[in-house]
Formats: C-alpha cells, structure tokens, sequence
C-alpha cells in the first residue's frame, strides 16, 4: 500500500504557471486525473513520478508497512506551522523507482528492441532476481507474447501502448502512473487496459491516470481529481462529478419561425431559467436548468404551438466551458 | 558501476545501421590513404607523422568522438526513451560511467585502431610512430568521448557544438592562437604521443606532458560528474 501526497505544489515555466498550487492526495484504488488539453496534468504527473521538480511544495511518497525506514521529508516544508506530509520526496531519489511504475505519453522507446527485449532490459534495470521470469509475466499480463519477437518499429500504437504498460508492471510496482494512456488505442485494446486497471487497483495498488475524456474516467475511476487551467477544480467520487457536470445551466442558440411565441411558450416551464430574445442574431439565447427535461420539451412546445425550429445549437459544450463550470462550482 | 544492461543498449543503439556506416566511413578512408601513400612513396617517416598527425588525430578522433560521445545518450533524451532508464533505482553515475565506458570503446575501435593499421602500412611503426600515435589517439577517445557525452546531456545542439569544436577550436583556432592549445584535447594527447615516439619522429605538443595527464583527468573526470549531476535533474518536457 502506498500513498502519493501532493502538498501545495506549484510549477512554473518562466511567466507561465502550469500548475497552480495543488494539494491532494492519492491512495490505492484507481484514481482518474481529468481535465482539458493543457490543463496541466501531464506536469503534474511528471512531478508525480520524479521528473520534475515542483516550483514550490513538495510531492512524496508513502510506501506502507515494509518502509525501510525512509528518512523524513527535509525540503519542502518551510514554515513550521504544518506538519511535512509523509513519505520521502520523489524528486532526485532513484530508491523511489521501486515503488512507482510509469506509463509516459511520449512514443519513443528504443525502438530497435523487441518487445520482449525492451521488457527484459527493464526488468533488469529493476535488478530484479529472476528478469526473464517477470519479463514473460508482464508481457503475458498484457497480452503481448504473440508479437514479443516483434521490433518495437514494427508495432501499432495500441502494442506500443502495452509494451510499455509491461515495462512499468514488471516489478510489481505499488503505484502506477499512466500518461493518457487510452490515446490511440482501439475499443477492445481499451477495455483490456480498462480491465487491467481496474485489476491493479482491486488488488490494492495506487493507480494513477490522466485524461481528457470524461466517459474514460467515469467507467474506470472510483476517484476523480479534476484539473482546470493547472488549478485543482475538483476531487471526489465520479457520480458527485458527474452530477455537477450534467445539472450546470446549458446555454443553446434558438433560431425558429416565431422566436418571441416560441420563448412565451418555453418560459412557462420549470427546465428553463431565462431567455433572451437576441436582436442582431435575430435568435433566442435559452438557458436551460434541467437538462433532460428541456431537451424534451422544446420540440413538444414547438409543435404544440406550429412553429418551426430552423437553428437548436448548445452554445458552450466545449470541454472547456464544462470544466470551468467545475471551477466555479 | 558498469550496468550491463545499459551498456547493451547503448551500444545497440550507437551501432544501429547509419550511425554505423557513418562511424567506419572515415577509418575506411584513413586506411586507404595510407596504403596509396605507402604504395607510391614508399615508407617516410615525415609522410606517416602528417597524415596520423594532420589528419588522423586532428580530425578524425574528434569527429567519431562527437559521434559516439553524443549517440551515446543524445539520441535517447531527444526522444523520451531515456525515461525508462531513468526510471529506475540504478545510480546516475553508473549510467553516465557505463555510457563513457561504451562511447570511449566505440570511438578508440573505431580510431585508434585504425591509426595503428594505417601506421603500420606508413612506415612499419618506424621511431615507434604508430604506437606513438595509436596511443594518443586513445587517450584522445577517451577525453572526446567524456565531454560530448556530457555536451549531449546539457544541450539538444550537441552535435553542433560537438562539430564546432572539433573542427574550428581544434583544427583552426588551435593552429592560430597560442593559448587556445592549452585547452585542447588534441595537444594533450601529443604531449603522450612526443614522449613515446622517437626524436627524430618531429611529434610536437605545446603541452608538458605532467599538465596533460592532469588536464586529461580533470576533462574527464569533470565533465562526466557533471552529466551525472544532470542527469540526476533530468527534466521532461510535456508535449503539451
């Protein structure tokens, strides 16, 4: 069992702040790291797993029961009134790669390998006692020996996707860290690595994903940290999420044969909180409260009352539009 | 300290195919030269100290030293493998020194031995020229080997750099500025190469050689603390 601890951890690059003091805390399970493209979360997770180093704050790790030991956190913890988080920091500690396997975003990895060769290289780096050993039980945990004998060179996106997931389990590590690790793949390879996870985190390891798809992160993730704009936005059970992103007030541009009948007849419903009759787009700007029952009605009442809809178009689903709903919330 | 497995894929990584071709093209041409040389002239002992000093030592060394110096990580930070080394309990100084250890054994096959094979077919190792220079050109693999392989951790443009210095501090500025040889990796190792040789081999260093030997030491010994200081700070860039 181990626990990541993010203690107000901040990053920046020159004038840019790509995160913005975050403080949360990942335990085991599957936890999902959502937010838009840019929002942060691949630094964040570069810090997580020691190759970065925070602006300020600390990022350490808590390995449970069999900790040898590890020193108290020095750095990091500047003023007295707190009390360090726990662990050992991650940043220039190499002890720490025991505990943490990374999945990173990027493609590149020694392409001129085999499959087999490249997972065998890293369960040797590992000093593992028996590498070929872990090496074949990796490969068999994702479902690689058929293409093992395989370059690297040769592999499709979704292989690649699972050599490399290979590479960080074969030394059993007690966290996991995942760098949009769905990208590219097929549904099927998804629901496998989906299967996977879920499967690591059900055997009480810390498994750690980023993401910008929300549907991703609700199927898998009984925990969600939401990053918006390298600010911490939200944190918590996916429904809780879920609920908040679903009931925020949608916005949709209405253009009809009667706009002013037409924003008479929806007023007088529940699911609509203000509608604005829109002089230059010649158009109804609608806020709707409810969703489901707006969607629902707004063809009824159309053609209760014969008008015909020419333009129903939402006018901030954007990913980002959602996500700063969430900050605000 | 040396990590086998960092030195396999190192070496496969420096010996892939172009890097490869690349590497023996300039040994292969030194070998040629020499035995057109020898097959026209005859053996002279003033011919084989040019074409080993001149060329071989002058711009042959340090061009497959940039090579192998730089390939040997640069390729692997370009890239993003480097994580999965990286990732890892291993020392950072046991990668940077097994790195060292494979670059400078590329650079040294693939220089100083043929500046031995192209002695021998000068002049018969005559004055002791050919030792003379084949050590010096290893020692020299050795020094270009530990500051490119440094150069490739701190800049992306080691290649350049690499190539810059090679060509125009030890070819041309060398040659034209007195105190510019002191800080040349190529005088330093003609400080060896002048005392093995004979007198009347006419090999030359504007270095003593007891300030050589320490300034070999410090290069190599320097920079490569230096790559492994970096290397333990190594940075990712988010793509994003």
């Amino acid at each position: 069992m181990s626990t990541l601890h993010i203690d107000r951890v901040s990053r920046w690059f020159g004038n840019v702040v790509a995160v913005n003091d975050i403080t949360m805390t990942i335990g085991p399970g599957v936890t999902g790291l959502l937010g838009p493209n840019g929002a942060g979360k691949s630094t964040l997770i570069h810090m997580m797993s020691g190759f970065l180093a925070p602006s300020s704050g600390s990022v350490t790790l808590e390995t449970g029961g069999t900790a040898s030991g590890a020193p108290a956190p020095v750095d990091g913890a500047g003023d007295g009134e707190r009390t360090p988080p726990p662990g050992t920091p991650v940043w220039r500690h190499e002890e720490s790669y025991r505990h943490i396997g990374l999945v990173p975003e990027r493609e590149g990895m020694y392409d001129f390998l085999t499959g087999h060769e490249f997972v065998l290289a890293n369960a040797e780096l590992h000093q593992l006692s028996d590498p070929r050993a872990a090496a074949a039980e990796a490969l068999a945990t994702v479902e690689m020996e058929h293409a093992q004998d395989r370059r690297i060179s040769t592999y499709s996106k979704g292989m690649r996707q699972r050599v490399k997931m290979a590479s960080a389990l074969v030394h059993q590590p007690s966290v996991l860290l995942l760098d949009e690790p769905f990208n590219g793949m097929d549904p099927r390879q998804r629901m496998q690595l989906m299967e996977l996870l879920r499967r690591m985190g059900d055997e009480g390891r810390t498994v750690l994903f980023s993401s910008h798809i929300l549907e991703e992160v609700e199927q898998l993730a009984s925990h969600i940290e939401v990053i918006v704009a390298g600010r911490h936005a939200a944190s918590g059970d996916f429904r809780k999420i879920r609920r908040l992103m679903t009931d925020r007030p949608h916005r949709y541009l209405v253009r009809s044969s009667d706009d002013r009948k037409l924003a008479g007849a929806l007023i007088a419903d529940a699911s609509t909180a203000g509608i604005e009759v829109d002089q230059q787009e010649d158009a109804l700007r609608i806020q709707a409260v409810d969703f489901t029952r707006f969607t629902a009605l707004l063809p009824r009442v159309a053609r209760e009352h014969g008008i015909r809809l020419y333009t129903v178009s939402p006018s901030d689903e954007s990913l980002e539009s959602v996500f700063s709903y969430l900050v605000a919330a | 300290m040396f990590h086998p497995t960092v030195a396999r894929l190192t070496y496969r990584a420096l010996l892939g195919r172009r890097r490869a071709l690349l590497l023996c093209a300039l040994p292969a041409l030194l070998i040629v030269v020499a035995c057109a040389v020898r097959a026209m002239n005859g053996a002279d002992d003033q011919v084989t100290t040019q074409l080993l000093g001149g060329f071989a030592l002058a711009t042959m060394v340090p061009l497959i030293g940039v090579i192998a110096g730089t390939g040997a990580i640069g390729p692997e930070i370009d890239d993003g493998s480097v994580v999965y080394l990286l990732s890892k309990p291993v020392r950072r100084t046991s990668v940077i020194l097994t790195k060292l250890v494979v670059a400078s054994g590329v650079t040294v096959v693939f220089s100083a031995v043929p500046v031995f094979v192209a002695g021998f077919v000068l002049n018969g190792n005559s004055q002791q020229i050919a030792v003379a220079y084949t050590v010096a050109a290893a020692v020299a693999s050795l020094a270009y080997s530990a500051l490119f392989l440094m150069l490739a951790t701190l800049s992306r443009h080691a290649v350049v750099i690499g190539l810059i210095y090679a060509l125009i501090w030890e070819a041309l500025f060398g040659s034209l500025v007195s105190g510019a040889k002191m800080l040349s990796v190529q005088q330093w190792s003609l400080a060896l190469a002048e005392k093995i040789a004979g007198a009347g081999a006419e090999i030359t260093s504007d270095v003593a050689l007891p300030a050589a030997i320490v300034l070999l030491l410090v290069a190599v010994v320097g920079s490569s603390a230096l790559a492994g200081q970096k290397l333990r700070s190594l940075t990712l860039a988010g793509e994003d």
